[in-house]
């Protein structure tokens, strides 16, 4: 489903020392896991964020469903990752100002999806979040907070979830609640899913592993 | 919120302004309406016209009445009401005049009957509502247009009728003949001639002789006959004779661009309030938008267009002055119903708040094209949002 052939990223240049950073060669298969490894700075975000359509790559190709989104225009590129593609960071990045019900809701809309309620009630239904459906955001606790995120990135059922440092910030107990549903619901949707991390905690929670 | 309340507050200064400015200029043309032209004894022309068109000024003396005969009589002439002031009840003006007078103003009976003989009068709606006064009650005038003037103890005046309101200065007025006025100011051994039959009545005050050369009225009201005399008629009288001629078109003209130099000032001042809140709501949206870069990215992460996010702060921006503007808007009008309420001259010139100008909505309309020049440069900045930068957290 996805194909990535020869692509390099050049860092615009800030110093004298301008950076390129080239990416191996790798295909994920719809509903694969990978995890994405690598030390910080070795430019896990930035291939995560090529994946996603949030920058450009000066050189080779990434292929989404026989789509060269390195080809795209920029609105297109709007569309690709309001309908294909999930996100989810390692601060939650939850709207404060909204329920949780309608940060969910958020996420159809800017696609230019249907707003379907039924669809927030079984995503949070998944992760076991239900009864906090009409909470306020700061009254989450910051697993809680992350799986609103997760549910929010799989709720447009995107073909591929894209997850940067996504346990980082939670204790050995939330990790470990947060990992396991991530995976679970990435394959009950059968979308494809990359966690990008240095979490040493996640090594043997995914198989697969792309390592940069 | 404290600039959108700067704003309303700048709104509300305009609102009053142009709540104010256009009812006067109604009042204004509504009251002088019918009148081409007044004359009265020598002095200042803005005061003859205050003082016999809108009854808010003192006399500038007197003039002959057969001076004024003969003036009336004049081919460019079409008709000619005098006016006797100079005494009040109450601070309510009594004006000795004929029932052209009352024709001037289409004024109608609510109760009671016209005036007819000497010492009968037919009072304006507010000043019936104000002093309580009924048909067939009695009150002594006194001299000027204070409460605490001299009174004439003498000579009673007594109701006869009460007018219908009409929103016009007539509502103000307490109507009387020319007559009256005489009588009340005579010396009480001196009233010997009335009662003789008149050979040939004036044309002005039937009551007494044509030609008598003691009696005197305070101004004349004319109409002209053709626009010939508009040029003619002023020259004529302001050399030929020793009364003065005034315009009400052309001195009020005078007065409003002398109240114009305030107006100005106040909506200057105005301007300068909107023109500040639009820039710190500008520096508000600015500054909201660094606290709000990683929501912006999200939702571009989320698949909103870079047009959205610019359209979306630009919404923000109209609906901040928006709202200002109609918080501006209410609170004029309900300032200048506080000031009517407070200020008796307010009622008493027939202010209202209860009207809407088309120029409201053009405050209106202003205030949202305000709030999207206040939006643009965060809107571009929006727009120009590096999802990249912001979401790798560098």
């Amino acid at each position: 489903m996805i194909s990535v052939e020869g692509l390099s990223y050049q860092y615009p240049s800030q110093n004298e020392a301008t950076k390129k950073i080239s990416f191996p060669d790798f295909k994920v298969a719809r509903g694969e896991q990978f995890i994405l490894l690598g030390q910080s700075g070795s430019g896990k975000t930035t291939l995560l964020h090529l994946l996603g359509g949030l920058i450009r790559a000066q050189q080779g190709n990434i292929k989404v469903e026989e789509i060269d989104i390195t080809q795209l225009s920029e609105i297109m590129l709007d569309q690709f990752r309001g309908k294909q593609v999930g996100f989810i960071f390692q601060k939650n990045h939850l709207i404060a100002s909204l329920s949780v019900r309608n940060n969910l809701l958020m996420a159809p809309f800017l696609a230019g999806k249907k707003q379907d309620r039924d669809r927030v009630d079984q995503v949070l239904e998944e992760l076991g979040l239900l009864e906090k459906r009409d909470s306020q955001i700061h009254q989450l606790s910051q697993g809680q907070a992350q799986r609103v995120a997760i549910a929010r990135a799989i709720i447009n059922k995107p073909a591929l979830i894209l997850a940067d440092e996504p346990t980082s910030a939670l204790d050995d107990t939330n990790c470990e609640k947060v990992i396991q549903l991530l995976t679970k619901v990435a394959s009950e949707n059968n979308a494809a899913l990359i966690v990008a991390t240095h979490d040493q905690r996640l090594k043997d929670k995914i198989a697969k592993k792309i390592i940069l | 919120m404290l600039n959108v309340l700067l704003l309303s507050l700048g709104i509300s200064i305009v609102t009053i302004l142009i709540l104010f400015k256009n009812q006067l200029g109604e009042k204004i043309a509504s009251t002088s309406k019918g009148i081409d032209l007044v004359v009265g004894a020598k002095g200042s022309p803005l005061q003859l016209i205050l003082c016999s068109v809108f009854h808010i000024d003192f006399p500038t003396g007197n003039i002959k009445l057969i001076d004024a005969e003969k003036l009336a009589k004049h081919r460019l002439v079409k008709s000619a009401i005098p006016l006797a002031l100079g005494d009040s009840y109450n601070g309510y003006r009594i004006v000795g005049t004929n029932r052209q007078y009352v024709n001037l103003y289409s004024a109608e009976l609510a109760t009671g009957a016209w005036w007819s003989n000497d010492l009968e009068v037919t009072i304006g709606s507010v000043v019936a509502s104000v002093t309580k006064m009924k048909v067939g009650d009695m009150f002594e005038s006194a001299h000027g247009l204070t409460k605490d003037g001299h009174a004439h103890e003498e000579n009673k005046y007594v109701v006869t009728g009460i007018l219908k309101s009409a929103g016009t200065v007539i509502d103000n007025l307490i109507l009387t003949n020319v007559g009256s006025i005489w009588k009340v100011h005579e010396e009480p051994a001196s009233d010997s001639l009335v009662a003789a039959k008149l050979l040939t009545p004036s044309g002005l005050v039937p009551t007494v002789e044509a030609g008598d050369s003691l009696r005197e009225i305070t101004s004349l009201l004319i109409k002209y006959k053709n626009p010939i005399a508009a040029i003619q008629l002023p020259r004529i009288i302001n050399t030929q004779t020793n009364m003065q001629a005034a315009s009400p078109a052309f001195e009020t003209a005078r007065l409003f661009t002398l109240l114009g130099i305030g107006i100005e000032a106040l909506m200057g001042f105005a301007f300068v309030l909107i023109v500040i809140s639009g820039l710190s709501i500008f520096i508000a949206l600015y500054n909201s938008l660094k606290e709000r870069r990683y929501d912006l990215a999200i939702m571009r992460s989320m698949g909103a267009s870079r047009s959205l996010l610019f359209r979306a702060v630009v919404l923000e921006g109209s609906i901040l002055t928006f709202m200002g503007a109609t918080i501006g808007l209410v609170l004029g009008h309900l300032l200048l119903g506080i000031f009517i309420l407070v200020i008796g001259e307010g009622q008493k010139i027939g202010l209202t708040t209860f009207v809407f100008y088309s120029e409201e909505m053009i405050v209106l309309g202003g205030s949202i094209f305000l709030g999207v020049i206040c939006s643009l440069i965060p809107a571009i900045e929006a727009y120009r949002t590096d999802i990249h930068k912001v979401l790798a957290g560098n």
